[in-house]
C-alpha cells in the first residue's frame, strides 16, 4: 500500500472533506453579513457540488479496492455494493441538504452543512470498510455527526433532550460494539473481516463458542443501535421527534444506508468464506435437518433473525399508538429495520440480496426524507406535528397533501408505488436463499405485519383528505422545498411503475466484478 | 384494444384530480367534473362492449405482453377470455350507471369522481391482467380509492366502515401477497405469469394450502362467511355510486380472484384429503359449506334489518354465496353459472343500491324502514316503487331475469356436487323472496294509516322531482338484466368456452 493507492480509493471522501471545509471558509469568510436564506442557499450549493464531485470522481476509483500491504486481503472495498451504497449515500445527502432552505432552527448556517458532510464522509468510509478498526472510525464519524446534528435546534430545549439521550445511548452502544469487536480479536487475531470469519474456523473459536456468542450479541447491539433494531431503538423515537428536520432526515436515511451497507459487507465477507471452507467445523445452531426447517447455520443469523422479527412486531404495534407523525415515522422507521434485517438474516452473498437490501433502504430513505419534508413544512406553519395539525391539508396545500398521499401509501407497501416493488423484492431474496418453514413464517408475518402498518398511515391520511380542516390558513413551503417533494414523490411514483428501472442500474455496478 | 379501458380510466382520474378548484364559481367546475367523469366512463364501456362483440367465439387473446422487470421474470401482460370479457363488460356498465346515480355530488365533485375513476380502472386492470403480479398491483390499487370514497363521501359511521374496508382488503391481499411469493420461490419458472404458474405443476402440498390461503384471502373481498362483516357495513356508510360499485364489481374482483387464481393455479388443492369429518373431507367441501352457510345468514340477517340499506347489503352477501358455491361444485355448469352470478348480481345489486341510496335515501333522508312505512312512498314516488318492484323480482330470481339464470345454474351444479348444497341454498332463496318482499312492503307499499301527528296539514310536501340522469341509469341497469334474463346466452357463449378451459386445467 502507497498514499497515492489510497488517495485513490478514498477520493470521494475526500471530495466531500474538502466541500465541508468550502463551505466553512466561504460562509464564515465572505457570508457574514449576508441574509440567513442566501448563506443557507450559498452553503447548501458547495454541498452539492462537493457530492456531484465525489459521484464523478468514484470511476477513478482504484478497481477492486484497497489491500493490506503484502496481502491479497481487502481493507476498503470499491464497486459492487460498496458503490451503489455510496452514491445512494451521496444522493439522500443532497435531498436532506434540500431540506435545510427555507428552514430557520439555526443561523449556524454553514456548521450544519460542514457537519452533514463530514457524517457522510463517516457514512462513505464504512459501506467500504473491511477492517474492524476503519469500521469503528467510520462508524463514530458518522455517529458523532447524528449527534451533533440533532442538538442543532438550539432554541429547542427537545433538540437537546434527544441529542443527550442519543448520545448517551450512542456512546453505551459504541462501547458495546468496540467490546465485541476486541473478543473478536482475541479469539482470531485479526481485524479483517475475511481473516476473522477464516479464524471460526480454527480450533481457538471451536473450543470457545460461547465467546464467540458474546462477541458477536455486542456487535448486534451496536450496530442494532445504528439501524434503530428492537431492542436498541430506545433513543429512535426521542430523536426523531426533536431533532431538526433535516437532521432527522440524515439519521432516518444516509445513516441507515451506511449501516445497512455495512451489514452486507460483514455478511459478503462470512459467506465467501463460508463457500471456501464449506460447512464444516464451525459454529453453529443447527445441524442436520434442522438447517433444512430455519435456513440458516451461523449464530449471527440467529441473533438478527430474533432482533428482525421483534423490530417488524414491536415497531408496527407502538406506531398504532403514536399521535405524534415524527414519533409515528420513528416506529414505522424501525419497523421497517426488521424487515430488512430479516434479509440481513437470510443473507448469501449473492447479487441479489445484497441489491434487494440497498434497494430497500434506498428507497426507504428517499421516501422517508420526502415524508419528513413535507411533515417539517407543517410543522412551521402550526409549530406542532401532532395529527391534528395535518386537518384538512388538502384544502390548505393541494401538492403536499397529494406528496403525503403518494409517500406514506408508499412506505405501507401500496402498488404501484416504490415501497411495494422494495418489500416484493425484500422478500423473495429471503424465499430464494431458503424456503423452510421458518424463513417463510418470518416472510408472513412480515407481510402480515405490513397489513398493520396501513392502518397508522392511513390515520394520518385520513386527517389529511377526509376530515375537514380545524382552520384555513393556508400551508405554503419555499417553492424549492416543494419542488424538491414533488421530485421525490415523482421519482417514488415512476420507480413504483418501472421498477425494472432501478434493479438494471443497480445491476450495472457488478458487471464489471 | 380493452386495455384502454384501464388507460383512459387512470388518465380521467388524473385529470380530474388536477382539475383546478374553482374559487367562486364551484358549481362550473363541478359540472365539468362531471361531464369529463361521464364521458370517461361511457367511452370505457362503449370500449368494453366493442371488446365484448370482437372477442365473441374467440379463446385467450393476448392485448399485450412486454417484459415488466425481466430481473424478475415479471411481464406487463393484459388478456382476454371470456369470463374477463364478460366482467369488463360488467364494470363498464356499473361505471355509467356509477356516474349517472352521483351526478348530485356537490362535495369536492372533481376528486369524488377522481377516486371513483381510479377504482374503476384497478377494478378494470385486475380483470384483464394474465399475469399473477400484475393482476395483485391492480388488485391493491383498487383499495385505497374505496378508502377515501366512503370516508369522505360516506354516511353512518363512515370512517369506521372505511377502515375497516380497507384493513379487511389490505389482509386479504397480504394472504394472497404470501402465497404469491411462496409461488414464486417454490415454481422455479423465474416467471409469473398465470399460464406459465398453472404449467409448473407446482407440489399437491404446495397447493394444499396455497388454495386455501388465496381462495379465503380473495374471499374476504367476495363476502366469504364469516370474513364479510365488512360489506354490510362497507355498503351502508358507502355513498351511493361507492356502494353499487362495491357490490358491483369489486366484490366480484374477490369472486374473481378465487376462480383465476386459487382455482386455476391450485386446482390440486381442492382434491380430498383422504379423510372426512362430517362429510368434510376436502377444502371444496370446506368453502361449499361456508357459501352456503354465506346464504343462508346473509338472507336471515336481511329479514330482520330496519335500516332499509342494510337490508341489501346483507342480501348481497347472500347473493354471493351463489357465486362461491358455484365456484367450488368444479361442474362446467356450476361455474358458468357463478360467473354469470357474478354479472347479474352486480346489475342488480347496483340497481338496488341506486334506488335506495340515492332515488329514495336523497329525497326522504331517512333509511329506516319503521320510517318509510309512513310516508307512502308507493304513491308519492312512483318511479322509485316500480323500479325497486322490478329490481326486487329480479334479485328474489324470477324468470326472465338474469338472476334465474344464473342461480339456475349454480344450484344445478351444486346437485351434482352434493345434493344437500342445493337443498339447503335453495331455502335460502326462498328467504330471499321473504326478506325482499318485507322491505318492498315497509317501503314503499304499507297500508299501515298514518298516526294523526304525522299526516301534515297542508297535504305531504312534494319530493324532487326524479332527474333524467337517475332515469337514464336505472333504464340502463333494467335493459342489462333483461337482456341477459331472456337471451342468456349472449354472455354464456363467451363464458362457457373459458369456464371450461380453466376447469381442464390449462389456460389454453
Amino acid at each position: 500500500m502507497n498514499y497515492a493507492d489510497l488517495f485513490r480509493v478514498t477520493l470521494p471522501e475526500t471530495a466531500l472533506d474538502i466541500a465541508a471545509l468550502l463551505v466553512l471558509i466561504v460562509d464564515l469568510g465572505f457570508l457574514r453579513k449576508a441574509a440567513l436564506q442566501t448563506r443557507i442557499v450559498a452553503s447548501v450549493l458547495i454541498a452539492v457540488l462537493g457530492c456531484g464531485a465525489a459521484v464523478l470522481t468514484m470511476p477513478y476509483q482504484a478497481d477492486g479496492g484497497l489491500t493490506y500491504p503484502g496481502t491479497t486481503d481487502l481493507l476498503l472495498s470499491a464497486g459492487g455494493y460498496t458503490a451503489i451504497a455510496q452514491v445512494g449515500i451521496l444522493i439522500l445527502t443532497v435531498l436532506t441538504l434540500f431540506l435545510l432552505i427555507g428552514s430557520d432552527f439555526t443561523k449556524h448556517v454553514s456548521e450544519f452543512v460542514a457537519v452533514v458532510l463530514m457524517a457522510a464522509t463517516g457514512g462513505l468510509l464504512i459501506s467500504a470498510a473491511q477492517d474492524l478498526l476503519v469500521i469503528f472510525v467510520g462508524l463514530e464519524l458518522l455517529s458523532l455527526g447524528l449527534y451533533i446534528l440533532t442538538a442543532f435546534a438550539k432554541r429547542s430545549g427537545k433538540s437537546a433532550e434527544s441529542a443527550m439521550k442519543y448520545y448517551l445511548f450512542g456512546g453505551m452502544s459504541a462501547a458495546f460494539l468496540l467490546f465485541g469487536f476486541s473478543y473478536l480479536y482475541g479469539l482470531t487475531g485479526s481485524t479483517n473481516l475475511h481473516q476473522i470469519m477464516l479464524g471460526f474456523y480454527g480450533p481457538t473459536v471451536i473450543s470457545s463458542t460461547s465467546l464467540v456468542y458474546v462477541a458477536l450479541v455486542m456487535i448486534a447491539a451496536g450496530l442494532g443501535f445504528k439501524v434503530a433494531a428492537v431492542p436498541f431503538h430506545l433513543w429512535a423515537p426521542d430523536t426523531y421527534e426533536g431533532a431538526p428536520a433535516p437532521a432527522v432526515a440524515f439519521i432516518a436515511s444516509v445513516s441507515k444506508v451506511a449501516s445497512f451497507a455495512l451489514l452486507i459487507g460483514i455478511g459478503t465477507a462470512a459467506d465467501h468464506i463460508f463457500n471456501q471452507m464449506g460447512h464444516s467445523d464451525v459454529v453453529t445452531v443447527s445441524r442436520g435437518s434442522m438447517t433444512k426447517w430455519i435456513g440458516f447455520t451461523g449464530p449471527w443469523s440467529l441473533i438478527i433473525a430474533i432482533i428482525a422479527v421483534a423490530s417488524m412486531v414491536f415497531g408496527n404495534l407502538a406506531a398504532l399508538a403514536q399521535n405524534s407523525v415524527r414519533r409515528l415515522l420513528a416506529y414505522s422507521a424501525i419497523a421497517h429495520a426488521g424487515y430488512i434485517l430479516l434479509a440481513v438474516a437470510y443473507y448469501s452473498g449473492s447479487n441479489i440480496n445484497a441489491n434487494a437490501i440497498l434497494y430497500y433502504i434506498l428507497t426507504y430513505g428517499l421516501t422517508t426524507i420526502g415524508a419528513f419534508g413535507a411533515v417539517s413544512v407543517v410543522e412551521r406553519i402550526h409549530g406542532s406535528d401532532r395529527m391534528d395539525a395535518f386537518l384538512g391539508l388538502y384544502k390548505r396545500n393541494g401538492l403536499l397533501a397529494g406528496v403525503l398521499l403518494v409517500l406514506f401509501l408508499s412506505l405501507a407497501g401500496i402498488p404501484p408505488l416504490v415501497g411495494f416493488w422494495a418489500k416484493f423484492n425484500l422478500f423473495a431474496a429471503v424465499l430464494q436463499v431458503n424456503r423452510g418453514m421458518v424463513p417463510f413464517a418470518f416472510v408472513a408475518l412480515a407481510v402480515a405485519m405490513s397489513a398493520v402498518s396501513l392502518y397508522y398511515y392511513l390515520q394520518v391520511l385520513k386527517r389529511v383528505f377526509v376530515m375537514p380542516p380545524a382552520n384555513e390558513t393556508p400551508v405554503k413551503g419555499t417553492p424549492l422545498t416543494m419542488g424538491v417533494l414533488a421530485l421525490i414523490t415523482l421519482v417514488v411514483v415512476v420507480l413504483g411503475c418501472l421498477p425494472g428501472l432501478m434493479q438494471s442500474w443497480m445491476a450495472s455496478f457488478y458487471a464489471g466484478m | 384494444m380493452l386495455a384502454w379501458t384501464i388507460y383512459i380510466s387512470f388518465a380521467g382520474a388524473l385529470l380530474l384530480a388536477l382539475l383546478p378548484k374553482g374559487k367562486a364559481g364551484n358549481g362550473q367546475s363541478a359540472a365539468l367534473a362531471r361531464v369529463i367523469a361521464l364521458a370517461i366512463a361511457v367511452a370505457g364501456f362503449a370500449i368494453a362492449i366493442t371488446g365484448f362483440a370482437a372477442g365473441a367465439g374467440q379463446g385467450r387473446v393476448t392485448i399485450v405482453d412486454v417484459p415488466w422487470v425481466p430481473m424478475m421474470g415479471i411481464h406487463y401482460m393484459l388478456a382476454d377470455d371470456g369470463i374477463s370479457r364478460v366482467l369488463v363488460l360488467l364494470t363498464g356498465l356499473a361505471a355509467v350507471a356509477g356516474v349517472l346515480f352521483s351526478w348530485n355530488i356537490e362535495h369536492r365533485t372533481s376528486e369524488f369522481f377522481a377516486f371513483f375513476l381510479a377504482l374503476i380502472g384497478g377494478v378494470y386492470g385486475v380483470f384483464l391482467s394474465f399475469d399473477l403480479f400484475l393482476l395483485f398491483v391492480f388488485y391493491e390499487i383498487a383499495i385505497v380509492p374505496k378508502y377515501f370514497l366512503i370516508a369522505i363521501w360516506g354516511s353512518t359511521r363512515r370512517e369506521y366502515a372505511a377502515m375497516k374496508l380497507a384493513l379487511y382488503s389490505f389482509v386479504g391481499s397480504a394472504m394472497v401477497l404470501i402465497v404469491l411469493l411462496a409461488a414464486y420461490a417454490t415454481s422455479g419458472s423465474h416467471s409469473t405469469a398465470l399460464v406459465d404458474l398453472s404449467r409448473a405443476n407446482l407440489p399437491v402440498s404446495f397447493q394444499m394450502w396455497a388454495f386455501p390461503v388465496t381462495f379465503i384471502g380473495f374471499g374476504i373481498l367476495a363476502g366469504l362467511w364469516p370474513f364479510h362483516t365488512w360489506a354490510p357495513t362497507g355498503h351502508v356508510a358507502a355513498p351511493t355510486a361507492a356502494s353499487m360499485l362495491l357490490a358491483g364489481v369489486v366484490m366480484k374482483l374477490g369472486a374473481y380472484g378465487c376462480l383465476r387464481v386459487a382455482i386455476g393455479l391450485f386446482p390440486h388443492g381442492l382434491d380430498p384429503w383422504g379423510w372426512s369429518f362430517w362429510g368434510i373431507g376436502s377444502w371444496r367441501d370446506v368453502f361449499a359449506l361456508l357459501a352456503v352457510i354465506g346464504i343462508l345468514f346473509g338472507a336471515l340477517v336481511a329479514l330482520a334489518q330496519t335500516d332499509f340499506k342494510f337490508v341489501i347489503g346483507y342480501s348481497s352477501v347472500s347473493h354471493m354465496g351463489f357465486v362461491l358455491l358455484g365456484l367450488v361444485t368444479l361442474t362446467q355448469v356450476g361455474v358458468d353459472g357463478a360467473v354469470l352470478q357474478m354479472y347479474s348480481h352486480g346489475v342488480i345489486a347496483g340497481l338496488l343500491f341506486a334506488i335506495v341510496g340515492r332515488i329514495v335515501y336523497e329525497r326522504t333522508h331517512t333509511r329506516q324502514l319503521a320510517e318509510l312505512e309512513g310516508m307512502y312512498l308507493g304513491r308519492r314516488l312512483p318511479f322509485a316503487a316500480w323500479a325497486f318492484v322490478i329490481a326486487g323480482v329480479a334479485s328474489m330470481g324470477l324468470p326472465g331475469f338474469s338472476g334465474f339464470v344464473a342461480e339456475l345454474q349454480v344450484l344445478i351444479g351444486a346437485w351434482i356436487a352434493k345434493p344437500w348444497w342445493t337443498a339447503a341454498s335453495g331455502v335460502g332463496i326462498v328467504i330471499g323472496v321473504a326478506y325482499t318482499w318485507r322491505a318492498l312492503q315497509k317501503a314503499f307499499f304499507t297500508d299501515r294509516l298514518p298516526r294523526p301527528d304525522e299526516h301534515p296539514k297542508e297535504g305531504w310536501p312534494k319530493f324532487d322531482a326524479i332527474t333524467w340522469p337517475e332515469v337514464t341509469a336505472t333504464c340502463l341497469l333494467f335493459a342489462a338484466t333483461l337482456i341477459v334474463g331472456v337471451y342468456p346466452s349472449i354472455l354464456l357463449n363467451s363464458i362457457e368456452p373459458a369456464v371450461k378451459a380453466l376447469l381442464a386445467g390449462g389456460m389454453q
